[in-house]
Formats: C-alpha cells, structure tokens, sequence
C-alpha cells in the first residue's frame, strides 16, 4: 500500500469500527423489540428491518460491496432475483386453500381380480 | 506452470479470480439456505401447534451472547485483513487468532444448547419446530466449522506464503474473509426467527 493511501485506509477501519459498534446496538434493539407487542405481523416485521439493516451493513462494509467491481454486482443481482423468486413462490403457494384442491373419496378397497392369485 | 490472476485482476471481470469464485459460491450459498428459510415458512404457516416464546425452551440470552460472538469474529476477521493490507503481519496473527477462537467460543455454546435440548427431550423428530431448528442450526454450524478450519490455516501453516508471496496470501484471507462474514450474516437471520418470533 501506497504512503498516501494509509489514512484513507485508517478511516476505513474507523467505519469497520463504527458498524460493529451498529450490529451490537441492532442485536440489543432486535431483542427489545421482540418483548414489544406490535401484533403478530408487526413483530415479525419489526425484526425482519433490523435483520435487513445489520445485513446491509455487515455485506456493505465487511464484504466490502459498497465499492465492489461491476461483476460481483451482476452475479449478486441474479442471486437476488432468483432468491426473491423463491420467497414470492412461497408466499403464493400459501394462497393455495384446502377448498380449490380435489377431495380425497373414501372407497370400498377396489376388489382383487380372480386371475390375481398369490 | 503458474496459476493466473492470483494477485493481478482479470481484464474482464476486474478481480482475481477466488474473489470472483467466493461470490459465485456465496449466491449459491444464498439459495441454499432460501430453500431451507422458504420452508420454515410453509412449516410454520402450515402447522397448527407451532411453538412461542418459552414454549420453544430456547434461552435467548445465550442466543443474544452468541450473536454477539459472531458479531465480534466478524470485526476480528476484517482487521486480520486490513493488518495484512498495512503491512502488520504481528497484529494479523492476533486478530486471525481470535477470529478462530470466537468460531470455537461460538459452536461451545451451541454444543451447550444442543446439549439442553437432548437432555429435555426435544429432537428432531419431536416436533417440527425442532426439526427445522436443528437443520438451519446445525448446518450453519457447519458452515462456522468450515470457516474456522479455513481461517486456522491461515493463521499456522498457511501464513508461510506471506513470506514468500504477500499480496496472494492478503488475498487468500479477504476470500476466507467473505466467507467468514457470510457465516455472520445467515445468523443475523437465523437468530430473531428461531429465538424470538
């Protein structure tokens, strides 16, 4: 590493520093909120945010995509499109009721045919 | 022959290539734990006696601890890579060093946990929560598994290449690094559905 380069980097490691600092508050925060009654979907809301924001921050900065090349950027927008694409099929698939599938009729056991002795 | 673009980046994608590698490994990695994420939803949408709070007879400040375990060896394993990168091969072995043992201090507890949960009687097949617990738990811990023998490496024998080769072994521990963070960032997931929704 370049001379001139080296207090940039000590800033870097500032801001490693300062969202460490943030993931500890947001483990606090996400286990207070859970002790808060915002109704079922609001807790599981409340918890997912938070969840979002340490990822961010911890794919951000650590992994250091806020300044990564184009490649990584085109492999990671595929890998969001399918994995969404995976989350929305689940989500859908909880639409399908009971009622819209075919019930099932009970029946007398279909008799054995005479040729189909043992 | 030597391996290419090792330390120099390729004309087309800009990186050498493990870094492109690890991405690539990582949105798989993604996939995988979205399949087993997409089912906790169906199994728990689906179930009619899911378990809540105590009655999951998870403690959630071990689980808080832990995360914060995890938390720490992500920060140790960032300023293992940025020693290398200021040249201070002394503090890289320390922050490498408590890297591992963070991972180690990490599956201890969970070993505990496990360890509660078999000694009450809740195993896998004992209830579907527990089913789904033990499968995203036990295969994220073998994911920290696999980065600490990675990340040991790196620190013993693995760090003579520094003396040979620096800029590749600085490299080497960034990609063990993305790896190690990904481990991280799963739990941040992992932690609030299991242990407090």
């Amino acid at each position: 590493m370049n001379a001139q380069d080296l207090p940039a980097f000590k800033k870097h490691i500032r801001t490693y520093i300062g969202v460490f600092l943030a993931l500890l508050v947001g483990t606090l925060l996400t286990v207070a909120v859970s002790y808060v009654h915002f109704g079922h979907a609001g807790n599981i809301t409340m918890a997912l945010i938070i969840a979002v924001v340490k990822a961010a921050l911890v794919a951000g900065f650590f992994m250091h995509l806020v300044s990564e090349k184009r490649s990584i950027y085109t492999v990671l927008g595929f890998t969001a499109f399918f994995f969404l694409g995976l989350m929305l099929l689940t989500v859908w698939s909880m639409q399908d009721h009971p009622d819209l599938t075919v019930p099932v009729v009970s029946s007398a056991p279909a008799a054995i045919p005479a040729h189909h002795v043992p | 022959m030597d391996i290419p673009y090792t330390v120099e980046p390729r004309e087309d994608t800009g990186l050498f290539n493990a870094k492109v590698g690890i991405w690539l490994f990582l949105a798989s990695e993604v996939m995988l734990f979205g399949a087993l994420f997409s089912s906790y939803i169906l199994l728990r949408v689906g179930s009619s006696s899911w378990l809540y709070g105590a009655a999951k007879d998870l403690s959630v400040p071990i689980g808080t601890f832990n995360t914060g375990v995890l938390i720490t060896s992500s920060i140790t394993m960032v300023m293992a890579w940025a020693s290398l990168k200021l040249n201070d091969f002394g503090k890289f072995k320390l922050y490498q060093g408590l890297t591992v043992l963070c991972g180690l201090l990490f599956l201890l507890v969970k070993a505990f946990e496990y360890y509660g949960k078999f000694h009450h009687g809740h195993l896998p097949g004992t209830h579907t929560f527990y089913a789904i617990y033990f499968t995203l738990t036990g295969l994220h811990a073998l994911h920290v598994v696999g980065g600490m023998v990675v990340n040991g490496y790196l620190w013993g024998p693995g760090a003579r290449l520094w003396e040979t080769d620096p800029e590749r072994f600085t490299n080497r521990v960034e990609v063990a690094g993305l790896f190690w963070h990904f481990v991280d960032l799963v739990w941040i997931f992992l932690f609030p559905v299991l242990y407090l929704l």
